[in-house]
């Protein structure tokens, strides 16, 4: 059976990129308001359960071509390596430090080691649900 | 230096991720685990030496101050407990070299093996008792990932077993942080100490520490909560078996330790009476279990279940020679229940059957394998000069002093039955009529020899260094007689 899905295919072309840009948004929102990398990422794996909804598994997996076991390990790295930092640094472990820094264009903004934590949550978290829902996808 | 107390958590976290990135290269695969796990015993020797020398350690995570942020304590019962599991990690490491396949260490065998670790190390140290939920699911996801790991049939049936009753436990266990964090307002477990023993003898304390003891009991073992154990740890292969019996229900076991000394040990009246019941109930069912049946892997299995009864026992008994005891116990018990479960693996292995009726006569082909054994039925049967005396001695001391005569003789009954289930493995199944020559022998297990050599070495160890080990079983007893020790060390301003 074909199903007539040109409706939520046109739809998703359009959306997944709004929603993809409100997920960095709330990522980069983190920290000091709602957000940060648990919930960036769990809208970004959305995105990608959506395309993988509206199209099938081969055209996703074409399009983006990423290994998500892999990711969920550099995520890892990203996470525990900030913790780990705290060894050079002689502070406890996972502490964590912030500055002010000036951007071309953006302004001055504040940067914190905790969003090197956060993106590796972000990554994690987008690698973790893509694998789980990709395993159960292909068991036929 | 305090950052140091973070390794044993870290070590195997780290071994973990990078065991991620290069899945399908078996050599460095195995190689990498092995060496970490060294780094690991090192580590953890180190900690434990210096704070045997320096006192009790602790690390606020982040900075943040003790009752608000949260906080690893290295005491020397934790830290007892963490060098233990590094010493027993590597063995069965080594063990699943030869025996787990290579489909398994493929798909992320040492990974999850190594967050395993990393769990449990979380599980002893942590001086927050919200954290210790969140160590627990660490360790509970990576076993819910090695029981079903390989996806035979059985395994995936138990395993649902598994999941269900562990993730039923875990509900119960939030339910009992909210209630404790809406009684006391804290969750730090130094401050739970001071703010319950304000709040003197009031029922909803009672209630709450029985919750827990119905978590623990679950994730421990106790009769009557210890009916999903004997499935779920006999159908993984050997070496996850192994590491299950040994390190898993110790866990439970510890919380009981922890949460029964430090945080409720005001109001002992109905708590340590219904845990003292419970454990003689516990021994006596686990024993029979052991001599009911007739396939080896099951009889160890309910013999992990007999030792959850006696190390409990010396936690209801609540004095210091108990406490020994139990601690001694409980670290013996790691060791012996992972070097039995070798032995049974491997000879499994040369005899291709689990069932006693299928074996006989090991002893003509595998001299070393039946030796080891025996030593080590005799040590888990606590005969002297063996690592299981001590700690049984200090528990039937401890047990007399508290006046549990009835408890102390279910207890010497069952140490002989435990004996006699055992030795029936190693008349029929070592000694008796040669059953297969040694062409038909179904594999060979000179691979797997040299770990449970170590592990009966150490056990040994336990029992005949028992004069080494005695200073520090009794500072790890000390605060958990004693829990003013913790309390100051956690809040009284060493940070």
């Amino acid at each position: 059976m074909k199903y007539n899905d040109i409706i939520l295919q046109t739809v998703t072309k359009f959306i997944s990129f709004l929603i993809f840009l409100f997920a960095v948004y709330i990522f980069f929102n983190g920290h000091q308001e709602p957000g940060g990398g648990f919930i960036g990422g769990l809208m970004t794996s959305a995105v990608l359960v959506l395309l993988l909804l509206a199209f099938d598994m081969e055209t996703v997996r074409r399009a983006l071509p990423i290994d998500y076991k892999l990711m969920t390990a550099i995520g890892l790295v990203f996470a525990v390596g900030t913790g780990v930092g705290s060894f050079f640094f002689s502070v406890p472990f996972l502490s964590q430090t912030f500055g002010y820094f000036h951007f071309p264009v953006l302004g001055e903004l504040e940067l914190t080691t905790t969003l090197a934590f956060d993106l590796g949550v972000y990554l994690v978290v987008i690698g973790t649900a893509m694998t789980i829902i990709q395993t159960i996808g292909e068991d036929k | 230096m305090s950052n140091w107390l973070i390794l044993p958590v870290l070590v195997p976290l780290i071994a973990g991720i990078v065991a991620l990135f290069f899945p399908k290269h078996v050599t460095a695969q195995r190689t990498w685990a092995f060496i970490t796990s060294l780094i690991l015993i090192g580590v953890n020797i180190f900690l434990l030496t210096y704070i045997l020398s320096n006192g009790i350690m602790t690390l606020e995570l982040g900075g943040w101050e003790a009752p608000f942020g949260i906080v690893l304590v290295g005491d020397s019962l934790a830290v007892l407990l963490t060098t233990t599991t590094a010493l027993v990690a590597l063995p069965i490491i080594y063990f699943s070299f030869s025996t787990i396949g290579v489909e398994r260490e493929k798909y992320y065998y040492y990974a999850f093996f190594q967050f395993l670790i990393s769990g449990v190390s979380g599980a002893f140290l942590t001086g927050d008792i919200f954290n210790l939920f969140v160590c627990f699911e660490v360790l509970l996801l990576a076993s819910y990932a090695l029981i079903g790991h390989g996806g035979t049939k059985t395994q995936l049936k138990e395993s649902f077993n598994y999941v269900i009753v562990n993730v039923v436990s875990s509900a119960f266990f939030v339910i009992g942080v909210a209630y404790l964090y809406a009684v006391t307002g804290t969750l730090n477990m130094a401050q739970l100490s001071e703010r319950v023993g304000e709040a003197g003898s009031e029922p909803i304390i009672t209630v709450i520490a029985i919750l827990f003891l119905i978590v623990f009991g679950l994730k421990g073992a106790l009769f009557p909560l210890y009916f999903w154990l004997p499935g779920s740890y006999s159908v993984p292969p050997t070496a996850i078996g192994a590491i299950f019996a040994a390190l898993l229900t110790k866990v439970g076991i510890y919380s009981i330790f922890r949460t029964y000394s430090v945080i409720f040990n005001e109001d002992t009246a109905i708590t340590h009476t219904i845990l003292l019941v419970l454990s003689a109930v516990t021994m006596i069912i686990g024993v029979i279990g052991a001599i009911a049946y007739r396939d080896v892997k099951l009889i160890l299995v309910y013999n992990v279940i007999v030792a959850v009864g006696f190390i409990l026992f010396g936690v209801a008994s609540l004095n210091s020679d108990a406490f020994v005891g139990a601690i001694y116990y409980l670290l013996h018990d790691i060791v012996i229940k992972a070097a039995l479960f070798l032995i049974i693996g491997a000879l499994i292995t040369a005899a291709g059957t689990s069932k006693l009726s299928g074996m006989g006569g090991m002893i003509k082909h595998h001299p070393l394998l039946t030796w080891m054994f025996f030593i080590a039925a005799l040590a888990l049967a606590g005969v002297p000069p063996l690592g299981g005396f001590p700690g049984k001695l200090m528990l039937v001391v401890g047990g007399a002093e508290a006046g549990h005569y009835i408890v102390v003789a279910v207890m010497m009954v069952a140490s002989l039955l435990v004996l006699y289930s055992v030795i029936r493995i190693f008349l029929q199944g070592f000694l008796g009529e040669p059953m297969l020559t040694h062409a038909e022998q179904h594999g060979s297990i000179k691979a797997q020899m040299p770990p449970i050599v170590f592990l009966v070495a150490l056990s040994a160890f336990m029992g005949f260094g028992a004069e080494i080990m005695y200073p520090f079983v009794e500072s790890a007893a000390e605060t958990l007689v004693n829990p003013r020790a913790y309390v100051e060390a956690v809040l009284g301003g060493n940070s």
